[in-house]
């Protein structure tokens, strides 16, 4: 059966729509913008072909391609998904024609605008469906250039500072990964290599995995972010135009949270053990405060951002916990967050389009001018407080219950996470929506148009499937956390030397063996 | 024999849910129809349940076993080892409950038509209403832990989502709010309790939990059923976290009646019945505790209700109050006495606060009682069925409230805890003490309404929903006398019987049970009926000066929380938002900063011109990597 190479489609479609918006005069902003959209959907429709292509069943590596680019180096074009980066495309995929349509308010250079918006789509995907080491790289600087220039240009007041420092801090962790790599790519066994299916058996001693682990560890727990590397993302988050605070906050931090479960964790599962209460200890920390510090913020973007500390604090707690149930719900919390954060910022930004103005200070009593908006935005929050039957919940859930599986008490400062996200979200929602409408800007609002109802309706659809009725996606997403959950668990580290024994790590019952790609 | 099988279940729930979402997404275009199209499907969902609770009785078996069928609807979550499903549970106590919830909730939505009419928000009103009954019924019928617990914080959504209906008003607003997070932090315990039970059983499902409880160490059981507890005293209102509910009355006085008298606040009550072998299993702890803390509140509760003027928040605290009488009487083993006065309370509490609505209706929406009396002589009807309620709740024979309660304290008795009992009995008589007062005051003596106020019978459809309550009111208590239908009977392969004393004992309980309830009467008679009141309440006022100022202000409740954890916790946030996030975590970077760009190169370059300079640290980077190949592959 010739069956299109779906997941290169995907990865490649959006740069092929970026390359045919460069033909479009830069004056035709309704062109640009009708061709951004059309060409963003026609790559969510191949996305679902790649979805529908995708057996459910099978933990490792599905639809892959793999060619020889660089032979002599060891470098491959290797791609391939799993029930892990499925949803992360996906997400990628379905988010990125809302954003775009997010973004009719952008006047200014729209065919630039539009053109990062799809480069940074390409280089996204690549990121999550990379199984060559040097083509994540590649692919992970590639997509730090579209969003830096999205925040840069595009932004609000202090875009460049923000800019600036979320180049900063990515750069500062990635250099790390990149020796990192190139450690690894020497280490090989056999051949130097870069393939990450080879290369998952490396023997290596416990120290060395300390160090590599840790270097790699960096890069992604700068873009969950961990605490107290969190700092860049209230800025970056606030100062970005809306398509860029969505794609930020929705796939961006998930760069983050992938790399920790597809390489960090796998490649070094004796040092990723060792440092799982430190980890663990991190996330909890960020749970309570992020809440804490998302409480007092003035700015309804900041207040967004810091929720995203807490709830990447999750999500790291559920990957690091090490049950299958934990793991599920990371990886299915990493959707709910894009899709609730998502959801959040492209409604925010509606309001900065009336408005002007993100301080919460500012607002009051809208339920009563755009009751729509203050509906959707209501289902929103209570999805992103994980209330049960929305998809926030199913996530949080998991997570929580793997913890105490595992952990036991420590469950309850984590869970207590879910009382502040109340707090700090119907707080705010109360001085914004509810009340008299103190100020005449606040009375005469035009509630959401049809743009934007057609950009938020999927979204809240999905919050509400995937609440209701999980089991499509958590169908997907077993089999390869209960493949990742025990790769990380078997290995085992021999006390007398603190060597590594790679027999239990790399081969045995061809557990360990991710189906190769095609 | 056929065996039981309710396929009419789901729909019971499909249909008010059907009915939010339509209502919800349509909105105005609904309008003329909004109020009987909400009431339809919670009343059509009620016959539904007659017809499963006839073919429930069909069911002889020995015993009533039998009676209980599980229907799956879809699976719901799954990952690992942890698996559950949306099934339904349709026993003999889901039933009870199911009708309640359908039978008062359909005279409420009634009640609505004419109460809201003139409400803007009409469609959204109904709306919100119907998704609270669907959320209510998933509660009650879940087959398991986790959808019990979709269907108790549903019903907190929609709760949180009437009391600030009105949300124009910064008080509801704030109410609503504030409901949400006291439960919320109830839920946070719950939902712990469901990870122990989760581990410890393997299961979530109801039949599993309460077939393993036999086998749990009592610490385990004590554990869990303490944890679940906590939840119950989240949504049911007890101590500590029954603040939420007088703040509630915010919300429009149907909304009072339905989820925060007769319904939702009873799901914690619902739940320790449910799960009662888990109490059970840990060894008398767990079980002493829920008893305590119903005591305690009932008692609690009631000293605030009797120095409260708000005709709402009077019968906030009254419900709190008999929402304690509930948990004593689950904590006393009497598990379905408790559900004996779970319906009968649903009957007169919804009466009461249907009827207060009535009055606010009247008369613009007063609700101060020292702003009102004689009202007996203009509304007739809801003097009347008001009477009944009264009564009811007061303890007098026949109606409804003396059986159940009686019931209450004779099972404490029973079990020999006779201190519990003192306390319900006292409490008994201040329950029939600020009653009668609100009663007397409301609608005895000379008519007084504010002024400017044109004083008149509320419409045929909120007197109608009056009216049946009325009568149920008065003879609710036949449910549970001996009999075809004794409740007791009914629920006993869920529950257990209760255990009531025999011989003479019963009948010098029941007597000082009436006495009591009298005594609460004659007292609040001579202070507000009987001329000179005023002169000997100012004297008993002045004399128990300490006591009476502690009660009108609620005993400073809010504010000890106010102070003790709000203040600090937002000072707490500000220092970690104000100083260790942007002076120590974000001063470090930035001090980081300045010292690289002190000392030149970097920085610099990059802030000049920010495209070169990612463009040359991107290529510094490939650069790198290629030339350590190239090293490589030269080797």
């Amino acid at each position: 059966m010739t069956e299109l190479p779906w997941l290169d489609v995907v990865i490649f479609a959006p740069l092929a729509v970026a390359l045919a918006l460069g033909f479009v005069p830069k004056g035709r902003v309704e062109t640009l913008r009708t061709a951004a959209l059309g060409g963003a959907l026609f790559v969510f429709a191949l996305s679902i072909g790649m979805l529908v292509s995708f057996d459910a069943g099978e933990a490792g590596f599905q639809l892959g391609t793999s060619l020889s680019w660089i032979p002599e180096w060891g470098i491959g074009y290797v791609v391939g998904v799993d029930g892990v980066s499925l949803w992360m495309i996906m997400l990628t995929a379905f988010l990125t024609p809302l954003s775009v349509l997010a973004s009719w308010s952008i006047v200014e250079r729209v065919k630039p605008f539009f053109i990062f918006m799809l480069v940074l789509e390409s280089a996204l995907i690549g990121v999550f469906a990379a199984l060559d080491m040097f083509l994540f790289y590649l692919f992970w600087e590639a997509s730090l250039v579209p969003m830096y220039f999205l925040i840069g240009i595009w932004g609000y007041e202090k875009r460049i500072y923000a800019a600036m420092k979320f180049f900063l801090f990515t750069l500062a962790g990635s250099l790390l990964m990149l020796a990192a790599i190139i450690f690894l790519y020497f280490s090989a066994a056999g051949e130097p290599t870069f393939d990450y299916q080879s290369l998952l058996g490396t023997p290596l001693t416990l120290g060395t995995q300390r160090l590599l682990f840790l270097a790699f560890f960096a890069a992604f727990a700068v873009k969950v972010p961990l605490v107290p590397l969190h700092t860049w993302l209230p800025d970056a988050h606030t100062e970005a135009p809306t398509a860029g605070s969505v794609m930020l906050a929705a796939v961006l931090l998930k760069l983050g949270a992938y790399g920790l479960i597809r390489f960090a964790i796998p490649l070094f599962p004796d040092a990723a053990r060792e440092m799982t209460p430190l980890i663990m200890t991190l996330a909890i920390i960020g749970i309570l405060y992020g809440a804490l510090v998302a409480l007092v913020q003035k700015d309804l973007k900041r207040l967004i951002a810091y929720s995203s500390v807490a709830h990447l604090g999750f999500v790291v707690l559920g990957i690091f916990v090490g049950s299958i149930e934990g793991m599920s719900g990371g990886i299915l919390q990493m959707l709910n967050h894009g899709l609730s954060t998502g959801a959040l910022f492209m409604l925010v930004g509606a309001l900065y389009d009336r408005r002007h103005t993100r301080l919460i200070a500012d607002f009051g009593g809208l339920a009563k001018s755009v009751p729509v908006m203050a509906g959707v935005f209501l289902l929103v929050a209570l999805s992103s407080l994980g209330l049960p039957a929305l998809n926030g919940f199913v996530g949080e859930f998991l997570i929580l219950l793997g913890m105490y599986t595992r952990y036991s008490w420590w469950v309850i400062p984590a869970a207590f996470g879910i009382v502040l996200a109340a707090v700090y979200l119907l707080w705010a929602y109360q001085r914004v929506f509810h009340g008299e409408p103190a100020t005449k800007e606040n009375r005469g609002l035009s509630d959401l148009g049809m743009r934007e109802i057609a950009m938020l309706a999927p979204v809240v659809a999905l919050i509400v499937t995937i609440g209701v009725y999980p089991k499509p996606f958590l169908d997907r997403i077993n089999p390869s956390a209960e493949q990742l959950v025990t790769r990380m668990r078997r290995c085992s580290v021999d006390g007398t030397t603190g060597a590594s024994i790679p027999e239990a790590c790399g081969g045995g019952a061809g557990a360990g063996n991710v189906a190769e790609a095609p | 024999m056929k065996a039981f099988d309710p396929v009419l279940a789901p729909y019971i729930v499909a249909l008010p849910l059907i009915g939010a979402l339509g209502l919800l997404l349509l909105g105005r275009r609904l309008r003329a129809v909004a109020g009987l199209v909400a009431s339809a499907t919670v009343g059509v969902g009620f016959v539904l349940g007659v017809i499963v609770l006839v073919q429930m009785l069909g069911v002889t078996e020995k015993g009533g076993h039998g009676r209980e069928a599980v229907v799956r609807v879809w699976e719901w979550i799954s990952a690992g080892s942890f698996s559950v499903n949306v099934d339904l549970l349709v026993d003999p106590l889901s039933m009870v409950m199911v009708l309640v919830v359908t039978g008062v909730g359909t005279l409420i939505h009634v009640y609505s038509i004419g109460y809201m009419h003139d409400d803007p928000r009409y469609s959204r009103f109904f709306g919100y209403m119907n998704l609270f009954v669907a959320s209510m019924l998933l509660l009650v019928l879940a087959d398991n832990l986790l959808l019990l617990y979709v269907g108790w914080e549903g019903v907190g959504l929609c709760s949180y989502l009437l009391i600030g209906f009105w949300f124009e008003r910064r008080a509801a607003a704030g109410a609503a709010k504030k409901a949400f997070i006291v439960n919320r932090v109830g839920d946070f315990s719950f939902l712990i309790g469901i990870f122990v039970l989760s581990v410890t059983v393997s299961s979530l499902t109801v039949s599993s939990i309460n077939e393993a409880a036999g086998g749990m160490t009592a610490g385990i059981a004590t554990t869990a059923a303490l944890l679940l507890f906590g939840g119950a005293t989240g949504k049911s209102a007890q101590i500590p976290l029954y603040v939420w509910l007088p703040d509630a009355m915010e919300g429009p006085t149907p909304v009072s009646a339905l989820i925060h008298a007769a319904t939702m606040v009873t799901a914690g009550v619902y739940m320790v019945a449910r799960f009662s072998p888990v109490f059970e299993a840990s060894g008398g702890l767990a079980l002493g505790v829920v008893a305590w803390i119903g005591a305690l509140t009932a008692l609690w509760a009631a000293l605030m209700a009797a120095a409260e003027y708000d005709i709402k928040r009077v019968l906030a605290y009254s419900t709190i109050s008999q929402l304690g009488y509930m948990f004593l009487a689950l904590g006393v083993r009497a598990y379905s006495i408790a559900i004996f006065h779970l319906v009968t309370h649903a009957f007169f509490k919804a009466l009461m606060f249907l009827g207060a609505g009535s009055i606010m209706h009247s008369l613009d929406g007063e609700v101060d009682m020292r702003n009102m009396s004689g009202l007996r002589k203009v509304m007739p009807i809801t003097a009347f069925t008001f009477m009944t309620g009264w009564l009811a709740i007061s303890g007098i024979i026949p109606f409804s409230g003396f059986f159940s309660k009686d019931a209450i304290l004779a099972s404490a008795w029973h079990q020999g805890r006779y201190a519990l009992w003192a306390i319900g009995a006292g409490t008994a008589l201040l329950t029939a003490f600020y009653m009668s007062r609100l009663y007397f005051r409301i609608f005895e003596g000379d008519l007084k309404v504010p002024e400017g106020v044109h004083v008149h019978e509320s419409p045929p459809s909120m007197v109608g929903a009056l009216i049946p309550l009325g009568v149920l009111s008065v003879v609710g208590g036949v449910i549970n006398l001996p009999g075809l239908l004794t409740l007791d009977h009914f629920l006993e392969p869920v529950v257990g019987e209760s255990e009531v004393p025999s011989g003479f004992t019963p009948w010098i309980l029941g007597a000082i049970a009436l006495l009591a309830g009298i005594a609460g009467i004659a007292f609040a008679r001579t202070l507000y009926l009987l001329p000179g009141g005023a002169t000997r309440r100012a004297a008993l006022c002045e004399r128990f000066k300490t006591p009476v100022d502690a009660a009108r202000n609620k005993f400073w409740v809010d504010e000890i929380y106010g102070r003790g954890i709000v203040l600090p916790g937002k000072a707490f946030a500000s220092f970690c938002a104000n100083v260790i996030d942007a002076r120590l975590v974000d001063g470090a970077v930035n001090g980081g900063g300045r010292v690289v760009a002190g000392a030149g190169w970097l920085f610099r370059r990059a802030q000049s011109g920010y495209v070169r300079s990612y463009a040359l640290t991107f290529l510094f980077g490939v650069v790198v990597i290629f030339s350590l190949l190239v090293f490589r592959v030269a080797l």
